[in-house]
Formats: C-alpha cells, sequence, structure tokens
C-alpha cells in the first residue's frame, strides 16, 4: 500500500473551560474534545466520521484543516507534522486541505458575488495569476459542479441552499486540493437536493482523485459515500471499519445501538427492526467516565469496563473495535439490493 | 365523522414581495386512533397546514376553507376560544425544544400552568399531575427534577418535557412537527418509541409532520405527500412506500440513501424546491418532473383525485405510466 496521504496519531485535542467568574489562578477545567485518535486517509479514499453531537467530529475535521491547534498527538500530511510547519509549509497545507461547511450560506459572504467568493483563495495563493486565467477557471468550475456560469455576478441571497453548497464546493475546489474535508454538508439540504450534492461529491472525487473526510451524524449518508467509517462517542474512536463491514457486521456495541437506531424507509422492514434503545444520557465531556467513555450506557458493561481505557482490538482489514466483549452483530433486518 | 376534517385550506402570507401562497387547496381527515403522516421538502406547507388548524399562523397569514375538529370549526375562531382547543383537545409539539420551552420559568411553573388554566386544578396536584406526566415520558427522578429550569435538560429530555406538557390535558390529537429533527439518532429512536407508547396508552391520533421517509415507514398508518402547498398523492404508508403512484414520491424514495441496501449511484430529483410566490400555473412539480407532458402539465393543476378506492392522487399520467 502506497503512503497515506494523512497520517493521524494519538491525536487529542483539549479546551480549557473556566467557569464564569472563576479566579484568574484558579486552573481551567479540561473538555476533551477529541482523545488520542489514530488513523490514515490513503490517496484517494474517503474516510467517514460519524458520531453524535458532542462526539468531536467537528474538532477533529478543525485539528486537521490546523484551525484547533491539537494539545497532543501528530497530524502527519504527507509526512510533515502539522505541528511542526513553518509559515511557508502552513501556507502550502491550506492549499491543499479545504473545507465545506455545514451551513451554506452562513458559509458564504453576503456582500460578495459568486465569482469573487469562489476565485478568492485562488487570488489569495496565486496573486500572480492573471485575471483572464481567473475568471475562465472560475467559469469552468461552475459549470463543473452545476451552476450557469452565467449567475457569476449574482450574490449568494439569490441562491437556494443547494445552489449556495455548490458554491461552496467550488470555492473548495479552486486550488486543486489534495484533501477536502467536508462537516455535515447535506444535514442542511432537503432529501431531493440532497441526493444531487451528494452525487456530486462523489462524482468530484472519482474525477479528480481527491481524498475526502466526510462527517456526518446521517449513517446512510456516510455509508453511501465512504469508503471507511469512524465511529466516535465522546472524542473516541469506538470503531472502524470498511462501511460494508460496518454496517453489516459492526461489533462495537455503539456501533451497533447506532445502526439499529437508523429508521428504513420501508414499512416491512421497519415493523422487523429492535431499536436497542440506550439508557441514560451522554455523560459531560468535561468529566468523562473512567475506563471506557461508553460504559455508562452500554448493555454489556462490566466492572473492569471502568479500569482501563480499552485498548484497540485490530481484527484484520483496517478493522478496529475498543472494546474487549467484542462480538459481531447482524443488526440490519436484510440486506436486499 | 372523524375527528379532524380538513377541506380546501388555502394559507396565504402577504409579503412585501406579493403574496405567497403557502398552503393550496389541502384537504384530508384523519380519524380518532389514527396516525397520518404529512411528508414534504421546506416549503411544502407541511408545518403551515399544521399552524393553521391551531390557528399560530404568523400575522401577515390568512386562512381560508373549512378545518372541522369534532364537527366544530375552528377556522375563524377568536384566540380566547381557540385556547380552549389547544392543549385540551389538540395538542402539539415543535421542531426545536429549547425554542418552545420558556428558558425563566421552571418546569413545574410552565406544566402547572396548563392544568391550572384549563382543567381548574389547584396548584398542588397540578404539580403533582405534572410530575406523573414526566414519569410517564421516562424522565429520571421526575419528582426532583420537575423544579429544574430547561436548560438544565439535554435536548432530547426537552423534548420529553415538551411531550409530557401537550399531552396533559389528555387531547385527542397531537400535532408533532418534525419532533425529532433537532436529534441525535439513537435520541430519535427514544422519542419515535415513546410516541409510539403515547398512542398505545392513551389512544391519541397523532398527526406526524416530517421530512424523513424513514420515520414515516416505522410510525404512520398514512402517508400525505405535500409538494408546492398541494397534496400529491395520499395513501396508506405501505402503498405510498412500495406502490408510489406520483413521479414526486417516486423520486423522493429513490433520493434517499439506505442503510440496509449495497451502494448504487443515488437517483436524484433535477432542480430545486420551488419558489413559492412564483408556482408554475399547473402541477407544481413539472419543472421538475422526469415525465412531464409539456402542455397538459404546465398548463393545468391536476385534480386530485380518488383511485383505487381509498388513495388519492394529483396527476395527469396514468397510474400504470408512473412505474
Amino acid at each position: 500500500m502506497s503512503d497515506p496521504l494523512l497520517s493521524v496519531r494519538d491525536l487529542s485535542v483539549t479546551f480549557d473551560v473556566r467557569k464564569q467568574g472563576a479566579w484568574p489562578w484558579t486552573p481551567a477545567n479540561k473538555l476533551h474534545a477529541v482523545s488520542e485518535m489514530s488513523f490514515d486517509l490513503q490517496p484517494g479514499e474517503c474516510l467517514g466520521v460519524v458520531g453524535e453531537s458532542g462526539s468531536g467530529k467537528s474538532t477533529l475535521a478543525r485539528a486537521i484543516v490546523g484551525t484547533v491547534p491539537s494539545s497532543n498527538g501528530n497530524i502527519l500530511f504527507e509526512g510533515a507534522d502539522l505541528a511542526n510547519m513553518d509559515v511557508r509549509q502552513r501556507r502550502v497545507h491550506r492549499r491543499d486541505v479545504q473545507m465545506i461547511f455545514q451551513d451554506p450560506l452562513a458559509a458564504l459572504n453576503p456582500r460578495m458575488t459568486v465569482g469573487q467568493i469562489i476565485a478568492e483563495p485562488l487570488i489569495t495563493h496565486e496573486p500572480s495569476t492573471p485575471r483572464a486565467e481567473v475568471k475562465k477557471r472560475v467559469a469552468s468550475l461552475m459549470e463543473r459542479v452545476g451552476l450557469l456560469p452565467n449567475l457569476v455576478n449574482r450574490y449568494p441571497h439569490e441562491f437556494s441552499g443547494g445552489q449556495c453548497q455548490r458554491i461552496g464546493i467550488a470555492r473548495a475546489l479552486i486550488l486543486n486540493p489534495k484533501l477536502i474535508i467536508c462537516d455535515e454538508p447535506v444535514s442542511a439540504l432537503d432529501v431531493s437536493v440532497q441526493a444531487q450534492v451528494v452525487n456530486l461529491l462523489m462524482e468530484l472525487q472519482r474525477d479528480m482523485g481527491l481524498s475526502m473526510i466526510f462527517i456526518a451524524h446521517d449513517l446512510s449518508v456516510v455509508k453511501h459515500i465512504s469508503d471507511n467509517i469512524i465511529v466516535m462517542y465522546l472524542g473516541r474512536q469506538m470503531e472502524t471499519a470498511s462501511s460494508r463491514t460496518l454496517t453489516t457486521a459492526p461489533e462495537h456495541p455503539y456501533t451497533q445501538a447506532l445502526i439499529s437506531s437508523v429508521p428504513i424507509p420501508d414499512p416491512k422492514l421497519e415493523a422487523q427492526r429492535v431499536p436497542a434503545l440506550l439508557e441514560g444520557e451522554l455523560p459531560s465531556p468535561l468529566a468523562p467516565p473512567s475506563g471506557c467513555v461508553f460504559r455508562t450506557r452500554c448493555p454489556k458493561a462490566q466492572a473492569s469496563c471502568a479500569g482501563d481505557r480499552p485498548a484497540l482490538h485490530d481484527l484484520g482489514n483496517g478493522h478496529v473495535v475498543a472494546c474487549p466483549f467484542h462480538e459481531p452483530v447482524q443488526v440490519l433486518a436484510t440486506q436486499a439490493g | 365523522m372523524s375527528l379532524l376534517e380538513i377541506k380546501d385550506l388555502n394559507v396565504t402570507f402577504t409579503t412585501g414581495d406579493g403574496d405567497v401562497n403557502a398552503v393550496n387547496g389541502v384537504s384530508f381527515d384523519i380519524d380518532a386512533g389514527e396516525t397520518l403522516a404529512i411528508v414534504g421538502e421546506s416549503g411544502s406547507g407541511k408545518s403551515q397546514t399544521a399552524f393553521a388548524t391551531m390557528g399560530l399562523l404568523a400575522r401577515n397569514g390568512r386562512s381560508s376553507g373549512s378545518v372541522k375538529f369534532d364537527g366544530k370549526e375552528l377556522l375563524g375562531l377568536n384566540a380566547s376560544q381557540l385556547n380552549k382547543v389547544r392543549s385540551q383537545e389538540i395538542g402539539m409539539i415543535f421542531q426545536e425544544p429549547m425554542t418552545s420551552l420558556n428558558p425563566y420559568i421552571r418546569i413545574s411553573e410552565q406544566m402547572a400552568e396548563v392544568l391550572t388554566l384549563h382543567k381548574g386544578m389547584s396548584k398542588s396536584d397540578a404539580i403533582k399531575e405534572s410530575v406523573r406526566m414526566l414519569d410517564a415520558v421516562r424522565i429520571p427522578d421526575a419528582a426532583n427534577r420537575v423544579r429544574s429550569f430547561p436548560h438544565e435538560f439535554s435536548g432530547g429530555m426537552r423534548q420529553r418535557i415538551m411531550i409530557a406538557m401537550s399531552l396533559l390535558c389528555q387531547p385527542k390529537l397531537l400535532i408533532a412537527d418534525e419532533p425529532t429533527t433537532a436529534l441525535d439518532v439513537t435520541v430519535q429512536a427514544q422519542i419515535m418509541d415513546l410516541l409510539g407508547d403515547i398512542r398505545r396508552d392513551f389512544g391519541t391520533a397523532i398527526i406526524l409532520i416530517t421530512h424523513d421517509l424513514g420515520v414515516v415507514a416505522g410510525f404512520c398508518d398514512r402517508t400525505l405527500v405535500l409538494y408546492g402547498g398541494q397534496i400529491m398523492e395520499e395513501g396508506t404508508t405501505d402503498d405510498i412506500f412500495y406502490q408510489p403512484s406520483h413521479p414526486y414520491t417516486k423520486g423522493l424514495l429513490e433520493a434517499v440513501p439506505r442503510l440496509d441496501r449495497a451502494d448504487t449511484e443515488l437517483a436524484t430529483i433535477a432542480g430545486e424546491p420551488p419558489d413559492m410566490s412564483r408556482l408554475p400555473k399547473g402541477c407544481p412539480f413539472s419543472p421538475r418532473c422526469a415525465q412531464v407532458i409539456e402542455g397538459t402539465c404546465l398548463g393545468q393543476r391536476p385534480p386530485l383525485a380518488t383511485f383505487d378506492g381509498h388513495r388519492r392522487r394529483a396527476c395527469h399520467l396514468a397510474v400504470s405510466e408512473v412505474a
């Protein structure tokens, strides 16, 4: 196998949280948003990250882009450590890694025209590009993402959500990046438009050989688009596997609960589905449970789970699970199609 | 007689850019104890149909047609008459549980208010009843937590409180407007499970408004598909999912990625949802429809016709052509 494009080792991101009105010298509480994550991303691969709100998936994205400093561990992009980059390397990194955001309208400057928005990264990173060349590239890219090039002088508010997301995609692609990080790119869109954007992303990824990290809470969408999926819970990696393995034979109790909770648009299959309802609430990330963070809600939890943090068990073929009591369970009713 | 009968409901908003027709001639009914899904994308008029029923339209909105609950006309009632209907006869839960609860007032006060106002209960009885209802929606340690403020609960818990509050007067009908859209999928599973129990234990009829076809498949007896403020199709949930008779329903079902299927390319519906202030003269779906008949579909609005005995559809194509 070739060298990974991105390699994350023991990555932790913590935030200092001070109580309101606390003395300046009181030590801050540490919020562990991401804790000891490790994974590789091969060139041309799409890696899905799923987890519920508060699982740290967006913080992970931000750490990889470099907008949030990591507190521990390494992020190696093409072998270079993000933490040790000088200004020049960092600029190159910013070119190579682009991001697509959740709220398509909020991610676009309302006072700039579509053309200016899409051209901005190019003008910032390659200021010497002739204007005519910039125009040509913007027009061809707009066409590529399914926008009429004659809309170049319109403003974002004149577009619908789906079109705004296409503008965001065009902006992310203009520098020919190596890695695109999509943070919930379709969750604000209607079903019919969501399918258009998912298809566009998959097509672009295939045609341009892009690597992609696709973050979403909707497991069905992530499974559709990704080669491999990481399941996160409270900042930790619970299970990583190919999307097919993860959905057909999940091994971690949390993954199993997650998959069994996803409703399937088929009345007969829905009648058979038995969601594994999780007890209790998501614990506070300020005081996560000792040992395995999922143990407070886990149906298989035992006394030993409170002790050491569960090691990652490697089951081969990139399937990794952080639970000593793992066993494959077929959660979905059938595997039609 | 049906519990709720809506006939030819129209909702229009007056805006600076002219009138927006959010709901155009929607008619349907729901029987006691039944669950009906109203499915549609943003701007399809699904929420405004519910708001018009409850008399909750924004100030620039007006409704016409007829909404009969238990034989009594609701449209045109004044605020105090409507207040009797709301919560006592029809309960409603909303999408965003945080913004529907008053952040400054304890849960106990917010819930007891409903009972003292509608049932004339004493404060202490009302709080006792509230605790009982919070227990019923499985809020742990309800007797103590009833004194908390809304921000002390998580999103899923707040939605449970909303459900408990809407059920205090045991309404015959519960309208749930996207009750799980803002929630995580494991919490969604808990809430849908709870709504299922409520339907069983209290015999409440439920109108579930959602864009999530998966939730509909598991929960509802009948399904109504809206687009551009009009009914595209209505039938039992099995009919809608296994034999869709409208190109829009069919397209929608094929556009959803499914966890239980091997990956194939998603079918898409071309174009964007309609601009409600500039709806086409004919079928609202015609500009995006793959099977559009040029003259007919764009020019004439298809009538909502009954077929197969109990199903309704609004499409110029024959049922056999939509396959």
